[in-house]
């Protein structure tokens, strides 16, 4: 690989350019996209939380809906800006050519990256905040404690969406993807806290949920939604933080190896 | 000053040089031609000079801006033309040029007069609302040239213009690139059909192998390079008969059960074939096509 590779992001503020492009296109489809990206993480908060939740009774020392709210807000979050930057950002790069016409511009793959990154993490967002304005109508969350969940959110769509990218870069189509899926995040919504508390897993699998940032990101909205104060709050937005910024990095690496050759 | 600049440039895939020392000098109003068979460096050159790529070797000066370092300040004044379709297909025309003049820092009341005229002059005033995919192909190759010109760009690149367009589609393109021409815009083009070159190109460059081999104007490259007359002469015995031929051409080619005869005089060669009943034969004064296979050979380039 070559030095130039590795070299810091070369942006200009024009990369809005790209994510008001996205924003276009999805705003003549919002309605079905987001009831699309919404029936799944709603099935699960519906279905689970007042079926198991019947079964169940109390988690955690709340209902199992209550329970369950935080760890659907940020799995949905998780999801969509993975589904983003997954499937759409392939199809722009590589099937439309979107991004190859855009530097032909004075845009550079930086800037169209950066745009992309901010756009799915804003998707990412709207299905997070989605779900929280529904738990809190539901009565499971006050507004306040929902809004105050949202910067989590915001920074998990960054995460998500920079691993996403990287992801991006190096398939050679959409199949690539379903491994990502299957043996990344569907482990990763089992080991992080989303249905039931860590604490039930083994201890040395205990010890791996703590590196993954979904379990980071519901550790904090969990007990931001149910009324307390989260614990170690810095550390674990350093985490989720670490995986946005160092995603993005990689991803700039892994995209420039595969387009600027 | 020159528009582009570029002395030395090279480019290596692997062991494979696809850019092997391309010199170039590209005055402000001419059109300039790159022609050369599949995979003689073209558009590796164009991307190059684009600053989309990092050269191995060589020094690119494009609008006055050392390219790549500052290639993105050079490329707010060039507009590209690629040669795959890369349209936006969820937007209507007039949004494509709207959405793209976006990336240029271009937007408000100035766009949305301009869109028009750009669409009026690709020859799509009525179909400014219209969806991509309901475009046929001169139409998005038309439009994709009204987006490159969305910048009022100096120079215009553009990586095979019409290849894969019908006649009356091609010869649209043609008249429309020389309104740019006579409209003071610097147009580079690269093409491997020699009409089109021997029409549009003030000055042309026949590149193969990722080498430069020839370049000057399409006349002076055919006076210098090739015979004036041509004879294609085809059917059966035309073998026997290029053993006679000879004497009478000053080159002799063959490919397939075609001879090509080249000469300054084809009197000979035409009274040789007056009592062939069966060979068919064609007499042309010879083009740049014949250059072109002179310098690059006839052997297939896949």
């Amino acid at each position: 690989m070559k030095a130039s590779f590795f070299a810091r992001p070369e942006l200009s503020l024009r990369w809005v350019a790209v994510w008001r492009r996205n924003w276009l296109v999805w705003r003549r489809l919002a309605i079905p996209s987001i009831l699309g990206n919404l029936a799944d993480p709603l099935i699960m908060l519906f279905g689970l939380g007042y079926g198991l939740g019947a079964l169940l009774g109390e988690m955690g020392g709340t209902s199992y809906f209550g329970f369950l709210a935080a760890g659907i807000a940020a799995s949905a979050t998780m999801y969509a800006a993975t589904f983003e930057s997954l499937f759409s950002a392939f199809s722009r790069m590589h099937v439309q050519r979107t991004w190859e016409a855009i530097v032909n511009a004075p845009m550079t793959l930086d800037d169209v990256l950066a745009g992309e990154w901010a756009w799915a993490a804003t998707k990412a967002l709207a299905a997070g905040g989605c779900i929280l304005v529904i738990v809190a109508a539901f009565g499971y969350a006050t507004p306040w404690r929902a809004i105050s969940a949202l910067p989590v959110i915001v920074l998990l769509g960054l995460a998500f969406a920079a691993l996403g990218l990287a992801v991006n870069a190096l398939a050679n189509g959409y199949d690539f993807f379903s491994y990502y899926m299957t043996i990344v995040l569907t482990p990763m919504l089992m080991l992080s806290g989303v249905f039931f508390p860590i604490e039930q897993l083994p201890g040395p699998v205990q010890a791996a949920a703590k590196v993954l940032p979904l379990y980071h990101g519901i550790a904090l909205v969990r007990p931001l939604l149910l009324g307390g104060l989260p614990g170690a709050v810095w550390l674990h937005l350093a985490v989720i933080g670490a995986y946005a910024i160092v995603g993005f990095y990689l991803a700039l690496i892994l995209t420039r190896r595969r387009l600027l050759k | 000053m020159s528009v582009l600049s570029v002395r030395g440039l090279r480019k290596s895939y692997g062991a494979l040089e696809v850019v092997a020392g391309v010199e170039l000098e590209i005055e402000p109003g001419e059109c300039f031609g790159l022609l050369g068979p599949n995979g003689a460096g073209k558009t590796t050159t164009l991307k190059l000079c684009l600053g989309l790529i990092e050269p191995d070797a060589g020094t690119i000066e494009l609008l006055g801006e050392p390219v790549p370092r500052r290639a993105r300040e050079a490329r707010t004044r060039v507009g590209v033309v690629p040669q795959f379709d890369n349209l936006d297909p969820d937007f209507t025309a007039t949004e494509n040029l709207l959405v793209y003049a976006r990336y240029f820092g271009l937007s408000g009341e100035r766009m949305r007069e301009r869109v028009p005229r750009l669409l009026e002059f690709a020859g799509l005033g009525a179909r400014a609302d219209a969806r991509i995919n309901t475009l046929s192909g001169g139409m998005k190759r038309r439009l994709t040239l009204a987006r490159g010109l969305v910048n009022d760009p100096q120079l215009v690149v553009m990586d095979e213009p019409t290849t894969g367009l019908d006649p009356q589609a091609r010869h649209l393109i043609w008249e429309r690139l020389r309104r740019l021409t006579a409209e003071g815009k610097t147009l580079l083009l690269t093409t491997h059909f020699m009409e089109e070159a021997e029409r549009l190109c003030h000055r042309l460059a026949i590149m193969d192998k990722g080498r430069i081999v020839v370049q000057g104007t399409p006349r002076a490259l055919i006076a210098e390079h090739i015979e004036p007359q041509v004879v294609e002469v085809h059917g059966q015995g035309s073998e026997a008969w290029m053993q006679a031929a000879r004497a009478h051409c000053a080159r002799v080619e063959r490919a397939g059960d075609t001879v090509f005869c080249y000469a300054a005089d084809v009197a000979p060669v035409l009274k040789s074939l007056a009592g062939q009943s069966e060979l068919a034969y064609l007499h042309r004064p010879a083009n740049l096509e014949d250059v072109f296979l002179k310098l690059t050979g006839r052997d297939l380039r896949d």
